[in-house]
């Protein structure tokens, strides 16, 4: 006899609900992974919504200056898992030359013509998509050019100010704007789950989890990640993915899971924000909020 | 070093946590009771405190507490995972999490999506300015959304010297508005947040008061225990199968909200009132659970090929049923931007279901300050009435005293959530006897081992009913005789159901005979129930099936519907002038047939009735 949830089963269900209801409420739906250990707590999650299967594609918004191995990992995963994989990309700003990287332009700049812009435009249909072919596990250009109306995201509420303001379904109009101030209610289970032509809904189902939590619930599922969070022998190690040239990892001695909780436990970086290696933050001002109103995850 | 990390399966130490909210009208305080809490239980970032008295000091103004939480809005916003509207500290027992409603009354929608995750409530009032308008208001929002727990901290007690009668005056008067509002106060707890009196230590300058700290009480709050003993209840959020990748389970899936299932339980679904056995509590990633228990998003297997939807009921067999009605009597909050108000198309959202709906009666509109009642006819924003509504189709729910978790709502006006509410009552209304007929045949059906899916691939068709009418004079019956000759000709399984059929047979006791027996007939209603469990057999069978009736009505369309179990209907309009209400989907001029039934059978194709190449 089960007599009480613990607060991982409590997350678990709450967040298979939401990707439940999402599943159910919008035709066009799609799940960004970023292939950072949230989103792929939350792909894992939709798997357990669906019983092991994930009946959405799966979008990666792919910079070209993501660190290799994460490409790698995506792929690999994409193929065991026998998921609907789909990356889009700013193809222009790349070949122009048009990053950061290539001194074109400042961080957050960058952020947006690789990130939000490609986002935008994947979403829309109005970029190419590249689809994984299932036999073949090669890309190739999506014919589907329809627009995804419903989109997972796996933000949390405790990574940084602007997200902490977010519903679980949180609708953005036509020109991808998020209002803050004025954001409908939810209570009870319901969401918001009607909208109107042209817009989107934004779907959370992270937004309750912490760090700790995030690393608690890998340990208990056996989930494989990225070894990048994890300290090499060099006592470093990444606490959030991102671009390499914009990313740098933390002093830390971790080296598994089980030691990541340690970590996050003592309080040791408690006064270090988690995404203190995500250069572009620091330049918004220190919160997302700029870069998340135009349509940033 | 690979490139991934495979980590262990491992049980993983978890403390609990639970949700917390704290409301009251605006400036009574509550960011002192919090920031008070968060200093006195050490859960502040290091030097936090002092760097925030240093400020003050270097601005000459004294310090407060509620500087702390502006401290950590600022710090948020450069990262620090801190979030303003949530606080976490953590005692002893277990962590919190503090979620802090606004209480500005612009903000109502923010403190109910704030307070609906709360496991216990703190509610805040101010000593010297008394019981103010939010205070109520938030009082009564508490109460529907269904927060037992609430410890009422009268704060600022510092400015009253102390004073035990402006404390016992507020204690009483506030708790008899709670108990009007079906909240009995958990308790009250007089405190300053400003010196700390009472948080997190007992004051000395209150040495009449000898119940418990407000911390003391926070560990003393039950967490909500799983409510198993209670009916089974689980909205279907959708059945699941994914044979194309070589699964080929059939899964209910859905949250349970009250009581538990295990596999061989024989689960009936409302409204439909169909049933089945389970045969296996499905899972991923983990053995196989001996049962579902509420707040576990779960999903089963069933031992028949049953049909059922997203938005039904399941409960266990020999467990109090589901309600199920098309009205129901509602006490309702409302936060849209337009006023609610009859003769207007809302969504209301119970479980998983969602269904048009009109607000046919506003019984009375409280005044949420001091419960006085209003007669009006249509509610305004931020305000509680008790409103009777129609809904479009058959629902099932529980009343909320019966079961709060399937007896409340959420209403949709123009694509937003624009109100919430919980079902006191239902009315009888004018299909209740032909819908507690319907369950109960269908818990009663025998069940064949050909499913429908087996008959539609067979007969390369899924069953339908077109229902052909008009005023009395048309020829519906020639155009029916059409429709089923072209559709045979087409290969299609086909019946054409002519009412006498029914009225000399199956009517016999309740023909009139008289001979005015049109629109007047009293059995009018009783002829078309038992014409509808006619074709209900013929659909089964996986019939289309053909039938006609003069001046139908969309009343009696939808009694039809209530019948038949889910096929698609075509109602056809035969005629130039529409008599009745009725919603058709077709209208047709008398005259040539073919052309009409051709027409007919364009519809059915279009709407993916017929699988074969029309000829």
């Amino acid at each position: 006899m089960i007599n009480q949830l613990t607060h991982l089963d409590r997350l678990e269900s709450k967040s298979v609900h939401i990707i439940r209801e999402a599943y159910s409420n919008f035709k066009n739906l799609c799940m960004l992974w970023s292939i950072g250990k949230d989103s792929t707590v939350m792909l894992w999650l939709a798997r357990k919504a669906f019983f092991g299967h994930v009946p959405f594609p799966l979008v990666h918004v792919d910079t070209a200056y993501k660190i290799p191995e994460m490409i790698e990992y995506r792929d690999r995963l994409a193929r065991e898992y026998k998921l609907d994989m789909i990356y889009g990309q700013n193809e222009e700003a790349l070949r122009d030359k048009k990053t950061f990287p290539d001194g074109d332009c400042s961080r957050i700049e960058c952020c947006k013509r690789l990130k939000t812009e490609a986002l935008k435009n994947t979403l829309a249909g109005t970029w190419k998509r590249y689809r994984m072919n299932k036999e073949t596990g090669i890309y190739e250009v999506d014919s589907n050019t329809e627009p995804y109306t419903g989109v997972i995201v796996g933000v949390r509420a405790d990574e940084e100010g602007s997200r902490s303001k977010e519903r679980y379904f949180s609708p953005r109009d036509r020109n991808n704007d998020w209002d803050v101030g004025d954001q409908p209610p939810e209570f009870w289970n319901q969401y918001k789950t009607d909208f109107a032509p042209g817009t989107h809904v934004r779907i959370h189902p992270l937004l309750d989890w912490t760090e700790v939590d995030i690393w608690k619930y890998i340990q208990r599922e056996g989930i494989p990640t990225v070894s990048l969070y994890y300290n090499q022998g060099d006592g470093k190690r990444y606490r959030s993915l991102g671009c390499y040239p914009c990313t740098s990892p933390i002093q830390s001695q971790a080296s598994s899971v089980a030691e990541i909780i340690e970590e996050l436990e003592s309080g040791i970086l408690s006064n270090i924000a988690e995404r203190s290696g995500r250069e572009q933050d620091k330049e918004d001002g220190g919160g997302l909020e700029d870069l998340r109103k135009d349509g940033y995850m | 070093m690979s490139l991934i990390k495979q980590t262990e399966k491992a049980d993983v130490k978890q403390r609990e946590v639970m949700n917390i909210v704290i409301v009251g009208h605006v400036d009574h305080g509550k960011s002192t009771v919090i920031g008070r809490l968060l200093a006195d239980t050490d859960s502040l970032p290091k030097g936090k405190l002092d760097q925030v008295r240093e400020n003050c000091r270097r601005n000459s103004k004294p310090f407060e507490y509620a500087f702390l939480l502006d401290a950590l809005k600022d710090e948020q916003a450069q990262g620090i995972t801190i979030d303003a509207a949530r606080c976490f500290f953590k005692t002893k027992k277990r962590n919190y999490i503090i979620l802090d409603a606004p209480g500005h009354i612009e903000f109502l929608k923010n403190m109910v999506t704030g307070a609906a995750n709360a496991e216990a409530a703190l509610l805040v009032i101010d000593a010297q300015e008394g019981i103010m308008e939010n205070s109520t208001r938030h009082g009564y929002l508490l109460s529907m959304l269904g927060i037992k727990q609430v410890a009422v901290l009268v704060n600022k007690m510092d400015l009253v010297e102390y004073n035990q009668e402006v404390y016992e005056d507020i204690k009483k008067n506030y708790a008899t508005f709670l108990e009007k509002v079906g909240i009995q106060a958990t308790c009250f707890i007089p405190v300053s947040g400003f010196h700390g009196d009472n948080i997190t230590r007992h004051s000395e300058n209150m040495p009449w008061y000898g119940g418990d700290t407000v911390l003391d009480r926070l560990d003393l709050f039950h967490s909500a225990g799983l409510p198993v003993d209670m009916p089974f209840r689980m909205p279907v959020q959708g059945v699941y199968k994914f044979t194309q990748d070589g699964d080929y389970r059939r899964i209910v899936a859905g949250t349970v909200e009250t009581g538990r299932i295990k596999a061989g339980d024989t689960v009936v679904f409302y409204p439909s009132g169909k049933k089945s056995k389970v045969k296996t509590i499905e899972t991923f990633n983990a053995p196989e659970p001996d049962e579902a228990v509420p707040g576990m998003a779960t999903g089963f297997t069933l031992e028949d090929q049953i049909y059922i939807t997203r938005g039904e009921i399941a409960t266990v067999s020999g467990e109090a049923p589901c309600r199920i009605s098309r009205k129901i009597v509602t006490n309702v909050f409302w936060l849209g931007k337009h006023d609610l108000v009859k003769d207007k198309e809302y969504l209301i959202k119970i479980g998983t279901s969602k269904i048009s709906a009109t607000l046919i009666e506003v019984v009375k509109v409280m005044n949420a300050s001091d419960l006085s009642n209003e007669a009006k006819d249509y509610v305004g924003r931020h305000e509680v009435a008790e409103c009777i509504f129609d809904l479009k189709k058959d629902i099932a729910f529980d009343l909320n005293n019966e079961n709060p978790v399937t007896g409340r709502f959420v209403i949709i006006d123009d694509y937003e959530i624009a109100g919430g509410g919980i079902i006191v009552d239902q009315v009888k209304d004018k299909y209740s006897r032909v819908r507690d007929y319907v369950v109960m045949r269908n818990l009663k059906w025998e069940k064949s081992i050909i499913g429908r899916d087996l008959r539609s691939v067979r007969y390369k068709q899924k069953p339908a009913l077109v229902i052909i009418t008009g005023d009395e004079a048309s020829d519906k019956k020639e155009l029916a005789r059409e429709v089923e000759k072209l559709l045979f000709d087409n290969g299609e399984y086909v019946y054409f159901l002519g009412i006498g059929n029914v009225v000399y047979g199956v009517d016999a006791d309740i023909r009139a005979t008289q001979s005015d027996k049109s629109l007047k007939d009293p059995n009018r209603q009783e002829h078309i129930r038992r014409l509808g469990e006619v074709a209900n057999v013929l659909l089964d069978a996986g019939m289309i099936l053909v039938v006609t009736a003069v001046e139908l009505t969309a009343d009696e369309i939808d009694m039809i519907d209530t019948t038949v179990v889910p096929p698609h209907i075509c109602v056809v309009w035969l005629g130039d002038k529409v008599t009745t209400d009725v919603k058709y989907d077709i209208k047709l001029a008398e005259g040539d047939y073919k052309k009409n039934a051709s027409i007919i059978r364009k519809h059915l194709s279009e709407r993916g009735v017929i699988f074969n190449p029309l000829l």
